[in-house]
């Protein structure tokens, strides 16, 4: 009963968030409307025990990708109400098309049937005594190892590539070099002069 | 335990909205990648559900890594909008196909 309620709760809250996300006037709001939808598809998960990739979900989209988001929102000086021109215009023919779209999701699921699912072949079975995180730590080093350093490849090309993309490198700034301050002598720049008296020193 | 088509209907309801935020939002970069997340939100939804449901911890392994995928994404979408936005002062999708290269 009480799964029920929380499952129609979360189900509910996610929904209406991603609405908003998607139709609100301020971007802003829209990062915050995702964080919400990301909070309750976390609660969602955690309904039907997997803890680890709802804790996931809230530390790396909450954690990373929201605040990546709300700083581009932020850095950018963008005209948002221009970007709005279309909308209305395109939102029936969007809508139209949505609809086309979850109607035939919704006959895929109810097509759907698991007659041909063998249980006992499966890849993984879920030990109920093991708890969630000890499973899919055990099974991540173990079998999914190098697609687990591949994962961990893929973040680091995004990583480089993101650095590479946006670094500019500007000409008129008046930046420090360092290879040229380490790189100095004292013979370079040191000059011993034995001054005659009277005559001055030639600079 | 609530049944699997509970899930199947909302993480298709979630993939749907989000197809209908890259309709609507057709000039926001912004919004549509973020509409491109919540699509992603939905796969790894229903890969989870299905895990549970079948009782095999594979699917949550691929939401792992389909969330990774995810991440690394965004990070490249938003820096290729940041420098759009430097050269053209503007972020409306209509006139990518200026960037000729």
């Amino acid at each position: 009963m009480i799964q029920a309620i929380a499952f129609y709760l979360f189900a509910i809250v996610v929904l209406l968030s991603a609405a908003c996300t998607i139709s609100s006037r301020n971007p802003v709001h829209s990062v915050l409307w995702l964080i919400l939808a990301f909070f309750n598809a976390a609660g969602l998960m955690v309904l039907v025990g997997a803890e680890f990739i709802a804790m996931l979900l809230v530390i790396v989209y909450v954690g990373a990708v929201a605040v990546l988001f709300l700083f581009v929102v932020m850095m950018l000086d963008i005209d948002f109400a221009e970007l709005r021109a279309g909308f209305v215009r395109y939102f029936w023919i969007g809508l139209a098309l949505s609809l086309a779209l979850v109607c035939e999701i919704f006959i895929a699921i109810g097509a759907w049937s698991a007659g041909g699912i063998d249980f006992a072949r499966r890849a993984a079975p879920i030990d109920a005594a093991t708890p969630n995180i000890e499973a899919i730590g055990t099974l991540l080093y173990s079998r999914y190892l190098f697609l687990f350093e591949l994962a961990g490849l893929v973040l680091l090309v995004a990583m480089i590539g993101a650095i590479v993309l946006t670094f500019r490198r500007r000409p008129d700034s008046r930046h420090q070099r360092v290879h040229d301050q380490i790189s100095r002598r004292s013979k370079d720049a040191v000059r011993n002069v034995n001054a005659p008296v009277g005559k001055g020193v030639e600079l | 335990m609530i049944g699997l088509t509970h899930y199947l209907v909302v993480s298709a309801i979630l993939f749907t909205m989000g197809v209908l935020g890259i309709f609507v939002n057709r000039k926001n970069l912004i919004v549509i990648l973020m509409a491109i997340e919540l699509i992603l939100l939905a796969v790894n939804l229903n890969l989870v559900a299905f895990s549970a449901y079948l009782q095999d911890l594979v699917g949550q392994i691929f939401a792992m890594f389909v969330l990774t995928v995810a991440a690394g994404e965004g990070a490249i979408g938003l820096a290729i909008l940041v420098i759009y936005f430097r050269g053209r002062g503007t972020i409306a999708v209509d006139d990518v196909n200026r960037m000729k290269g």
